[in-house]
């Protein structure tokens, strides 16, 4: 655990985090103190509880956002844990088999390095996140296995660009792009045993999902059903078959000439935590 | 500009060891035929190029975001002049799903790299990396997979190699990035790069998607810095490169 270290990467998330411990001096003044007498600045729960009193009333903490990933994370870890315990899995083929195993792997992974960085930054991890139960039963197929696990990893993919710019300028960015990319290769795996192309685009047989599209279906929080903060959920995230980036439209913009089809799947699209969360996508697919 | 066309080592060792030795180097022209040796040896012989003038550090890529995209600019303008040699090739060895799929790579790519001329020109007028001229002089265009005796890298070993390399770029360089704007933009972009090396790799080696040589035990893809990335894609780049200043 290195004070420092975090303080400073949080001064690149927020310019503001010395202000914060500095008009709460009483709080920051008594860090020096018992700093002084012990190692008591070490030590996780005493940084979590500075941190929460740093930042209260604020709309996210770098916690917050792992705290998210880390729900996602548990959620893909269920679901593949059910499709690894189904007969479905069992009558798959080997290969079908190892891939399902490799991709589970690197969700336990996730899940182990999530919590180890949550528990570091004082916060107490999410505990769960289960797959439904009852949604999970419906799907009585090895390929409508394959179907959902197309539509979590693709939303995973979607999920981690959304919250990245609160990473701004963070180590911790650089691990969240490091599992991003992993998400986004197990999800062209799973586009590629499914006879779809490895990328997203409008001519998927799921592209009329609401993994694919964005804005929500019910009010929005800024408390999460997991108890840690979200952002405010604002305008719709831009659909996956966007062509237009940074103000430039790509089938036009550009000199050459390009498809919309080419234009939308050059460019994976975020989705914000509260479209995440929505029932019509991963938040009704969560629960007992 | 021929004084600048030196073929590089062809073993596919010095790609992914971008400082190749000259001992390894001279063992290739041994091996590589006496036309391409003597070839080599009288463009080596009559070379300008920066590679034996530490002073000159090469081109600079540029400082703060602007080095940043110029940095992914570069990246792309090799990907995108990669996949449209292997599109403007015929008898690669590819099938036809394969072929239809890497056109659309190859649109991909370049869409990538007209993006980002636009958006620099845009935002950062007159600072824009100037077009570079690419060197796949070690990639047989007619081999779908290097085999055993193979000195050049086939196109699939070169598509890998290439995405591989885009992934552990931008993850490396998104922590370099001050503007949330071009964060969110290197972010939709790599997450397609990683779909394209997750295929690329399947179709070499089924499961190898995401494999433990590539993704480590913690479940984390590679991250490399702008220096360390440059001087393997430098391999491939005529004009010598200076990434020593992207993002600072």
């Amino acid at each position: 655990m290195d004070f420092f270290k975090i303080i400073d990467d949080l001064s690149k998330v927020d310019a503001d985090v010395l202000g914060r411990f500095d008009s709460r001096r009483a709080v920051f003044g008594s860090l020096g103190n018992i700093a002084k007498r012990s190692a008591l600045a070490a030590t996780p729960l005493f940084l979590g509880a500075l941190f929460q009193k740093a930042y209260a009333g604020t709309t996210s903490t770098p916690v917050e956002v792992l705290q998210y990933a880390l729900t996602l994370e548990l959620f893909e870890q269920d679901f593949y844990a059910k499709v690894k315990a189904s007969s479905q899995y069992a009558g798959a083929s080997a290969a079908d088999k190892a891939a399902i195993d490799q991709i589970k792997g690197h969700e336990d992974a996730h899940v182990a390095l999530l919590r180890t960085a949550i528990t570091g930054l004082g916060g107490t991890p999410v505990a769960s996140a289960p797959f439904k139960s009852a949604v999970f039963a419906g799907l009585t197929t090895f390929a409508a296995q394959l179907g959902i696990a197309q539509l979590l990893e693709d939303t995973g993919v979607r999920a981690y660009k959304g919250r990245a710019g609160e990473l701004l300028g963070t180590d911790l960015l650089t691990v969240a792009l490091q599992i991003h990319s992993v998400e986004a290769r197990h999800a062209s795996k799973i586009r590629y045993m499914r006879g779809q192309k490895p990328w997203v685009n409008p001519g998927d047989d799921l592209a009329a999902h609401p993994v694919y599209t964005s804005g929500v279906t019910g009010p929005t929080s800024t408390t999460s059903p997991f108890g840690y903060g979200i952002p405010a959920y604002t305008a719709a995230s831009p659909v996956e078959s966007n062509t237009t980036q940074s103000n430039v439209p790509i089938t036009t913009g550009l000199g050459a000439t390009y498809t919309a089809a080419d234009a939308a799947a050059s460019f994976d699209e975020y989705l914000q935590a509260a479209e995440v969360l929505d029932a019509s996508r991963a938040g009704g697919l969560v629960g007992a | 500009m021929s004084d600048n066309l030196q073929p590089r080592s062809a073993d596919e060792a010095s790609f992914a060891q971008p400082l190749y030795t000259p001992i390894k180097r001279r063992s290739f022209f041994m091996y590589a035929g006496a036309t391409a040796g003597a070839t080599a040896l009288v463009l080596a012989g009559c070379s300008k190029d920066s590679d034996s003038t530490p002073v000159n550090n090469g081109i600079s890529l540029g400082s703060g975001d602007v080095g940043v995209l110029n940095y992914a600019y570069a990246l792309e303008q090799l990907e995108a002049a990669f996949y449209a040699q292997v599109k403007a090739s015929t008898n690669t060895g590819l099938s036809a799903a394969e072929t239809a799929y890497f056109s659309e790579v190859a649109a991909h790519e370049a869409i990538h790299r007209d993006f980002f001329k636009a958006a620099i020109n845009r935002d950062a007028p007159g600072k824009i990396l100037q077009n570079l001229t690419p060197n796949f002089s070690n990639i047989d265009f007619t081999k779908r997979l290097k085999s055993g005796t193979d000195t050049k890298l086939g196109i699939l070993d070169a598509a890998k190699a290439f995405e591989d390399l885009g992934v552990a770029a931008y993850n490396g360089a998104g922590k370099l990035i001050k503007t949330a704007a071009y964060l969110v933009i290197a972010g939709q972009i790599v997450s397609v790069e990683a779909r394209h090396a997750a295929y690329v790799r399947e179709l070499i080696t089924p499961n190898t998607f995401s494999s433990s040589d590539q993704v480590d035990a913690s479940g984390l893809d590679k991250a490399m810095s702008p220096m360390d990335v440059i001087a393997i894609a430098q391999s491939f780049v005529t004009e010598k490169l200076d990434a020593s200043t992207v993002g600072k």
